[in-house]
């Protein structure tokens, strides 16, 4: 059985999300890179993967998918269910709850700081640090509610991890790349759960593919 | 009314103001599922969802929020998954690793591509002058030209298959309803879908699903804005 291929660059947290959730869930896969710089990611080989001409893509055999979050889905329904818990209507009912938290309340305030701090000085533009500051602060309201639901359970879906607690990796790994990663200092349960999610085989393997290159 | 007034012993509620597209959504889940659920609406204007009780529901002081006997969810499209994972668990693609992969590409489609240009025109157009606020054109004009570059790729997919997802139809289509209901009330919606022959059948068997028109009566195109209490 040949291995699953994740299409996309290593310095997208959208591509390093799937690696999170490819690695816990044990799967088979390799990454293939594709070349924004050459427009690769346009080309008609790359759109019959993604139409919408983005990455990550993800091949298994006859199967190619794309949208980072349902690619993970995906990888966790095959190798590792336990991670949705979806033979559980309860249990999957809040692990999808947390699943949307992270993309329309923490992502959606994390992912503009990291494209003015991170991406736009690579593209030759500035930071827009009024982004960020409101970014910011729209973060740290998450960050309380966090806190409080961290205070109560292990992960955030309960007392096991899951799909949500993962989802997270690669962008916070990303603002620990950032000179904001301070924000997380005063919610302590969140730190905990973060340094909890860092020890982890998985995710450590996200943090070794998004160094730097020299 | 306020929040969790209701003396109903219905085991399913749902809280919210029905106009909110997102609150419909769940609403929509609930009418296609078949579920004996009580609706009980809130005043955004009274501060409804800033009270302890619904932040106690959802920490993020938001609408909907469900209950489903000891169970409490937020966040409109994990209800509707829930609903329906329920009740119609076929249309998630239960049980079938191609056609459940192929769901969740299209609801994350619906969520990250068609959703935020939609909402921004929706916003814009409808929104904006209900509030005394004049339109914003250029913030509308680029979001126009992103939902038509996002409404081709829909245009080519709904060529090669019936439904977003495959041959049946799935949550992932359903998910579209409620915003889009909006949207097509706006200039930019013909002038957008007119030209797409299959997204234009696509929308208008959606909007004709019993269901939907239900549904789509709690969303009156002027927000209920003659009305105190939604």
């Amino acid at each position: 059985m040949a291995p699953m291929k994740l299409y996309g660059a290593t310095l997208s947290w959208n591509v390093t999300r799937c690696v999170a959730a490819l690695e816990e869930a044990g799967a088979d896969y390799e990454i293939v890179p594709i070349n924004f710089g050459t427009g690769e990611h346009k080309s008609p080989e790359h759109l019959a993967r993604n139409p919408f001409g983005q990455v990550p893509a993800l091949q298994d055999g006859d199967l190619v998918i794309f949208e980072s979050r349902a690619i993970c889905k995906y990888a966790c329904r095959k190798n590792k269910p336990e991670l949705l818990k979806e033979g559980d209507l309860k249990e999957a009912a809040i692990v999808d709850v947390w699943v949307e938290v992270e993309a329309h309340q923490y992502t959606s305030a994390l992912s503009p700081i990291l494209f003015e701090v991170l991406i736009k000085p690579m593209l030759g533009g500035t930071c827009d640090q009024k982004v960020v500051d409101e970014n910011l602060e729209k973060l740290k309201k998450v960050l309380e509610v966090y806190e409080a639901r961290l205070s109560k359970s292990k992960y955030l879906a309960g007392d096991y991890i899951s799909l949500a607690d993962l989802n997270h990796a690669s962008v916070t790994l990303c603002l620990f790349a950032t000179p904001y990663a301070s924000v997380f200092d005063a919610y302590p349960h969140v730190k905990a759960w973060w340094s909890g999610l860092m020890a982890r085989p998985s995710v450590q393997k996200v943090a070794a593919l998004m160094k730097p290159s020299a | 009314m306020t929040a969790g007034s209701s003396s109903s012993s219905k085991p399913v509620k749902l809280y919210g103001w029905a106009v909110s597209p997102f609150v419909a959504r769940a609403l929509l889940s609930l009418e296609e599922a078949g579920v004996d659920y009580e609706h009980v609406p809130m005043n955004p204007d009274a501060g409804d969802h800033r009270r302890p009780e619904h932040l106690a529901m959802n920490p993020f002081g938001q609408v909907p929020v469900l209950e489903d006997g000891d169970l409490t969810l937020f966040e409109s499209r994990a209800i509707a998954r829930h609903v329906l994972r329920k009740h119609k668990p076929e249309l998630l693609g239960v049980g079938e690793l191609e056609r459940s992969a192929a769901v969740d590409v299209w609801l994350e489609v619906e969520a990250h591509q068609f959703h935020p240009p939609t909402l921004a025109i929706v916003r814009e157009c409808i929104a904006a002058p209900l509030r005394g606020r004049a339109r914003d054109q250029v913030v509308v004009d680029e979001n126009v030209g992103k939902l038509r570059a996002v409404l081709e790729v829909y245009e080519a997919r709904l060529g090669s298959h019936r439904y977003l997802a495959g041959d049946n139809v799935s949550i992932a289509d359903l998910n579209h309803f409620t915003l889009m209901h909006y949207f097509m009330s706006t200039e930019y919606g013909p002038a957008l879908v007119g030209p797409l022959p299959r997204v234009k059948a696509w929308w208008e068997e959606l909007a004709a699903r019993p269901a939907a028109r239900k549904v789509a009566a709690f969303m009156p195109l002027d927000f209920g804005a003659d009305k105190k209490e939604k």
